[in-house]
């Protein structure tokens, strides 16, 4: 490629480009091109690559998960047979894999409903926190406060599931800490103990969300348009019903998109599940699907089933985000139609 | 894009202060609020310092000093720990894999990911927006649907537990990302100077090299950032297709050690990986913040 010559009018060495050149000069408009060398070129490498990547990589693997997925292939053998919705039968007499597909299910209503109410406070307390004369404005000092939360954001979520393991074990740092306030609990295992290990899990997770919807949260508030703050304030509107009169309505969409997004990521949470308890915690209390699915397919070799179970996840993930948006249609009204 | 709208604010605070002085004085309820919001956000701002600190403190330390004190200092600073991490259990091959791998393949989406958006953002080309809503899909899809025969298939090409398989399938999970967002990006750039780049004659690939490219540079370095701290902490795609420990990458490395030893834990080496794994993030967050920040609120205004 001669791309790296420079002035544009310099001698390009291939005919066809030449051949372009003389084609363009009658049609220059955009969208409607003739086909020369140059041009299929282009849209054979800009499209085709990347496309053929995504297509072997990504799109593939998911169709053929779906075949799989009803076979009981175990990956090494060259026989496998159609065994159709068998393996679902199966997983869903699995008390195991219910227990997990519930720890998932607990995981994506509460772990977005804590890590929202949380970033929404907080962002709100940043954004409309200040004084309450002239003009809405936040606390002074905020940007010390986003740049620590964000923070967690940054560290690989395997290092946070590490990190807090050791954080929560016997002699790690919270225990240590109780200690100095006095507190004496014998060095509770909070993940070795079924009464504590969900609730450490989801904070861990909520710990390290926190700061990014916070940002989130922040921004999308700035987008309101001053004045209509200032109307509710004028209106007599204190900061607290300020927020949820008009801050919260303002931002639903925002809201949606972050309960999506923060679901779907519960319903995998396999990243710091590994971390944390990579066995599944006591009695399989932390156990989720995705460490599951793993189990079944790298260690027991159950190709079939484990691929019955990403199945199981995926329409999961598909229900929870039609749900979410659903409920938000229903409590919102449908008055502005998803989009501001 | 956050620092502008508070550029806008403070301007617009300036404008309204300045006849009604008397209105700026705090009443005490403001004092309150303010003085409960900074408190409470003071305490998550430990809640997130205090972790990070202990790690950092116990890198240089001895295990028995770690169960000793949380925050003690070390009777001596050294580092130990970091060599032994370094050395003994390979966290310097892995770190170098990781760069490798993160390099290689942050590059390629770049670029492949910039073609792509830019195709399907200014041209008109019949199924253009089937492969949009495909890279859609791809985004929501959970990863691990694709899992098993996503093994299966690297295995067939003779790349599983290589690197250039790792980096090809980074590659192809990350795009859908990319092209998502420089699409947008690509769609707002002006197109009389495609057209005049097309006048002087340009062929379809210099106009992109010499002309579009250069002007998305600020959508590719936000994406590219966003792109990295995500590769970076890549996770499920390296332990199931990458399971040679020569090849292993820092993440999974920290897992596989972590499990190994389960409780009885070297805590001062595993402080030294953390941090060997979280300084060059460290960086990029430091050195980018503003942008990650603005990243992420251009993401909520769309």
């Amino acid at each position: 490629m001669s791309l790296s010559s420079p002035g544009l009018d310099s001698a390009l060495d291939t005919a066809a480009v030449t051949a372009a050149r003389a084609g363009r000069r009658k049609a220059p408009r955009l969208g409607r091109r003739r086909l020369t060398f140059d041009y299929v070129s282009f849209l054979l490498v800009f499209l085709g690559l990347p496309l053929v990547i995504f297509l072997v990589f990504v799109i593939s693997p998911f169709i053929q998960a779906v075949y799989y997925s009803m076979t009981n292939w175990t990956g090494f053998s060259p026989n496998m047979q159609f065994v159709g919705l068998q393996n679902f039968v199966k997983l869903f007499q699995d008390p195991t894999f219910l227990q997990a597909m519930g720890n998932n299910i607990l995981l994506a209503v509460v772990v977005p409903l804590i890590t929202i109410v949380i970033a929404l406070i907080f962002a709100s307390m940043i954004t409309v926190g200040g004084p309450s004369h002239g003009n809405v404005r936040g606390l002074k000092g905020s940007s010390f406060y986003r740049v620590v939360s964000f923070f967690p954001y940054v560290i690989p979520a395997i290092v946070i599931a590490i990190l807090w393991a050791m954080i929560y074990s016997p002699t790690g740092l919270l225990n240590g800490a109780l200690g100095v306030l006095g507190i004496d609990n014998k060095q509770w295992a909070w993940l070795g103990e079924q009464s504590t290990a969900m609730g450490a899990t989801i904070f861990v997770i909520v710990w390290s969300m926190v700061g990014f919807y916070m940002i989130l949260f922040i921004a999308a508030i700035k987008g309101i348009p001053g004045e209509t703050l200032e109307a509710a304030r004028i209106d007599g509107a204190g900061r607290f019903r300020t927020v949820t009169s008009i801050v919260l309505p303002q931002i639903r969409d925002n809201v949606q998109t972050a309960y999506v997004y923060l679901g779907i990521m519960a319903l995998d949470a396999f990243v710091y599940m590994a971390g944390l308890n990579s066995t599944g915690g006591p009695s399989n209390s932390t156990l989720v699907m995705s460490q599951y699915l793993f189990r079944t397919a790298f260690e027991k070799g159950q190709f079939g089933l484990a691929t019955a179970m990403g199945v199981v996840l995926a329409i999961i993930t598909l229900l929870f985000a039609a749900l979410v948006i659903g409920v938000f249609r229903l409590i919102g009204g449908k008055d502005e139609g998803g989009r501001s | 894009m956050s620092t502008d709208t508070r550029a806008a604010i403070t301007i617009d605070r300036s404008k309204a202060s300045g006849p009604g002085k008397h209105t700026t004085k705090s009443t005490a309820g403001d004092k309150v609020v303010g003085g409960v919001s900074h408190v409470v956000l003071a305490l998550w701002a430990l809640v997130v310092i205090l972790p990070m600190l202990w790690t950092l403190l116990g890198s240089f330390k001895t295990t028995a000093e770690i169960f000793k004190s949380p925050f003690g200092l070390p009777a001596q600073w050294n580092f130990n720990n970091y060599v032994s991490a370094w050395v003994d259990n390979n966290f310097g091959g892995m770190f170098v894999n990781t760069i490798i791998v993160v390099g290689c393949s942050l590059i390629l989406v770049m670029v492949l990911g910039a073609m792509c958006a830019y195709v399907l953002a200014r041209f008109q080309i019949p199924g253009g927006r089937v492969v949009y809503y495909l890279m859609l899909a791809g985004l929501t899809f959970p990863p691990f649907l694709a899992i098993v025969p996503l093994f299966f298939i690297l295995q067939g090409m003779q790349l599983l537990n290589t690197l250039p398989g790792l980096i090809i399938t980074y590659v192809a999970f990350a795009l859908p990302f990319t092209v998502f967002f420089l699409f947008s990006f690509f769609k707002s750039l002006p197109y009389e100077i495609q057209e005049a780049a097309y006048v002087d004659g340009a062929s379809e690939w210099r106009t992109f090299f010499q002309v579009m490219l250069p002007m998305a540079k600020p959508g590719m370095a936000a994406v590219a950032i966003m792109n990295f701290l995500g590769l970076w902490n890549q996770f499920i795609l390296p332990i199931s297709l990458n399971t040679n420990k020569d090849n292993y990458v820092l993440s999974q490395g920290m897992a596989s050690y972590a499990s190994s030893a389960g409780y009885a834990l070297d805590f001062g080496q595993m402080f030294a990986a953390v941090m060997i794994t979280i300084i060059p993030v460290l960086i990029v967050y430091v050195l980018f913040q503003r942008q990650l920040q603005g990243s992420v609120s251009q993401g909520t205004s769309k």
